[in-house]
């Protein structure tokens, strides 16, 4: 057992996936020598060489496109994207190759591949350096997106993922990065892709949140005197719907919490499927709080975009006042 | 100081037999045995009577939207014929003819067009991967393919193809960069068919070659007659030999004509000249195959016969055999999403498939029932 931060426990979980497996392979931009400019994959090409830590052409689409053929031919390729804001150039290759590939095939042809992004703001980065498009890819078909909040979780589930016969996109929310440590077994354990996790148990309300939010809504719940259920869904699709309805049917309440915009972003999704699931049992209609439906501000104003303790407090307040 | 001249650059062009039926005995000494020959027109052959068939098929309703592969026959067939076969061809949609000579069925192809994916099920024991329908994406697949041969230490390769309009495409650049910078062994194949649907080549690339694009790279470059057989292998030889044995990639530019629609949803005539066509006709790969192999004394008009015929059976057979696949059930279409179905997604499944019985149960009963039909 060690006391990790999110960048160790996901540097463990890749060092242990490669010593394990030599179909894993490491591929992007500055993952090598430099060890990725969030240092995620630090040592590692000391330790397995540049044939398996490979420092590729400044190229996204190139980066996933390759990766594609190489999870074809049967290799487990874990391609990084620098920043969430960059993903936009291999989107094409995620979409129309990546997702479909099994479906178009008829799974004569799989693409096992593991895409780490960093996520999200809140650490005073330059522009189209803290978006959270995790929206954008759930809703296509075929990927499966994974966000973890905490060190212990990201280390399961990025071994889940890089085992995964389907592709996943890894979400590495910048905020927890070095925001706390926890104790990380030094030992191999995964954590079910699809699964959520109740981070504390209520009985009057629940709040759903994934990523870096989930430590602001843990801020919010601490200082309340209500009984309040954290939910941090973990993965984003395929969601975990079941955690969600027994939670609610308990509650009646609930409040989704996310950085990404509100307009078709993953809370609507979840507020949707509580109307169908729990209709019956809702003391109050599903609030969201979510950045906002416009472009992410520079950092000047990052704070205020993205959800905080207190708004999500106030609707919290909102929920038991109706 | 004077200025200097740092680089001097220049493509050579191969052709063996011309339009005219001119044959360089030296280029082409060895490189494709008459008996080959034979064979590699009898596939030309096929491949152009199965467009002919599937052009028809589409008028009649009996199968979607189709690219005809005419004209452009020889190109793929000269590298399939040359490479190992457990080389990876990774393809666009006009390389029916290479890949039909690796064993392909030709029934994947029409059941691919007849919209159902079943056609894309390629067995891996053919190393070819799926039809690449968005342009220009393939040659990155080609790449990671390649790049996982070498990664294993195997001699493997990748060879893939595309057309004049994918080299505008962010993704060829990005592929011929990352197979020159990352010593990867693969074949560029562009096939320049002079049009992408409507534009002309010069909308696509305003250097004097096509091929001069993989200078820039730092790869080898050569611009082949497209429409020759002999020079297709000639140059995928050499490119395949280099990938193998040097783990670098190869730009051949092949030169061909698309001699039809670009596919059965366009009308060439909009924007192109006949007189073009006309001209390229005469260019055509199988005729001047057809005259070789007549001057070699290993071809004549009764062996045409004979082969139509049997291509003919063969073709028709196909056509049946694709036909004859009934629609996959609907469940198909939510099993293949993941290897194992979220939770939700097997819910949307099962409620599709119940609906599915009910509205059969439904049409049953109604054809049953006593005045159905009396309308």
């Amino acid at each position: 057992m060690a006391n990790l931060n999110l960048v160790q426990a996901i540097n463990l979980a890749l060092i242990q996936e490669m010593e394990k497996d030599e179909r894993v392979l490491i591929l992007g931009e500055d993952v090598g020598v430099n060890g990725g400019v969030f240092r995620v994959t630090e040592g590692l090409h000391a330790r397995f060489g540049a044939r398996r830590v490979v420092d590729t052409p400044l190229a996204e689409s190139g980066i996933i496109g390759t990766s594609i053929g190489l999870a074809m031919a049967g290799l487990r390729p874990i391609p990084e994207i620098q920043f969430d804001g960059f993903l936009g150039p291999a989107y094409d290759q995620i979409c129309s190759h990546a997702a479909r590939m099994r479906t178009r095939t008829r799974g004569a042809f799989t693409v096992p591949l593991t895409i780490r992004v960093p996520v999200g703001g809140g650490i005073h980065a330059p522009e189209l350096h803290s978006d959270s498009p995790e929206a954008i890819y759930s809703h296509q078909p075929g990927i499966k997106v994974v966000m973890p909040s905490s060190p212990y979780d990201a280390k399961g589930l990025l071994i889940s993922a890089i085992r995964d016969p389907d592709p996943v996109i890894f979400f590495e929310p910048k905020r927890v990065y070095r925001a706390f440590r926890e104790e990380v077994p030094e030992d191999e354990y995964t954590i079910p892709i699809g699964k959520a996790r109740v981070v504390c148990e209520g009985t009057e309300l629940t709040v759903v949140s994934w990523g870096a939010s989930v430590l602001q809504c843990m801020q919010s719940i601490e200082k309340s005197s209500r009984s309040i259920e954290l939910i941090d869904l973990r993965t984003i699709f395929p969601m975990d719907l079941e955690a969600i309805e027994t939670s609610v049917k308990k509650t009646g309440r609930c409040v989704v919490v996310h950085e990404a915009p509100r307009t078709g972003g993953m809370g609507a999704e979840v507020a949707a499927q509580i109307m169908e699931r729990c209709f019956l049992y809702l003391e109050a209609p599903v609030q969201r709080v979510t950045g906002f439906d416009t472009i992410m501000p520079y950092y000047k104003l990052e704070l205020n975009y993205m959800p905080d303790a207190s708004r999500i407090t106030g609707a919290i307040e909102d929920l038991f006042a109706f | 100081m004077p200025i200097k001249s740092i680089l001097k650059l220049e493509i050579e062009r191969v052709s063996i037999l011309d339009e005219h039926g001119n044959y360089d005995e030296k280029l082409g000494a060895g490189l494709i045995p008459d008996a080959d020959l034979v064979k590699l027109y009898e596939a030309m052959s096929s491949c152009r009577y199965l467009d002919e068939v599937a052009f028809k098929l589409q008028r009649s309703g009996r199968m979607g939207t189709y690219p005809q592969n005419m004209g452009q026959e020889a190109t793929s067939l000269g590298a399939a014929y040359v490479l190992n076969k457990d080389d990876w061809m990774v393809t666009c949609y006009r390389e029916n003819c290479g890949l039909f000579w690796r064993g392909v069925p030709m029934e994947s192809i029409l059941l691919h067009w007849m919209g159902d994916e079943r056609g894309n099920a390629m067995p891996r024991p053919h190393f070819a991967t799926p039809i690449a329908v968005p342009i220009g994406t393939q040659m990155l697949h080609a790449a990671g393919l390649a790049w996982a041969s070498k990664y294993r230490g195997e001699k493997q390769i990748a060879c893939t193809f595309f057309g004049d309009g994918a080299t505008s495409e962010g993704d060829f650049h990005e592929a011929a960069n990352f197979a020159a910078n990352l010593d990867l062994p693969v074949v560029f194949c562009c096939q320049n068919n002079f049009w992408a649907i409507s534009v002309p080549g010069k909308i696509q690339c305003s250097a004097p070659t096509v091929a001069q694009r993989g200078i820039a790279y730092g790869m080898p470059c050569i611009q082949v007659d497209g429409n020759d057989i002999f020079a297709c292998v000639y140059a995928v030889k050499a490119a395949a030999h280099r990938a193998r044995t040097e783990s670098r990639p190869t730009f051949i530019e092949m030169v061909t004509y698309r001699l039809g629609d670009h596919t059965t949803a366009d009308d060439a005539r909009r924007y192109r000249d006949q007189a073009e066509v006309d001209v390229w006709k005469l260019r055509d790969p199988l005729l001047r195959t057809r005259k070789f192999l007549e001057r070699q004394k290993c071809w004549d008009s009764s062996k045409e016969e004979v082969m139509m015929k049997r291509i003919e059976i063969e073709v028709n057979a196909a056509v049946t055999r694709a036909e004859e696949i009934a629609a996959p059930p609907i469940t198909d279409a939510f099993n293949y999403t993941f290897a194992e179905l979220p939770a939700d997604l097997a819910q949307q499944r099962d409620s599709m498939q119940t609906h599915s019985l009910a509205s059969e149960a439904t049409v049953t009963s109604t054809a049953a029932s006593p005045g159905a039909g009396g309308h």
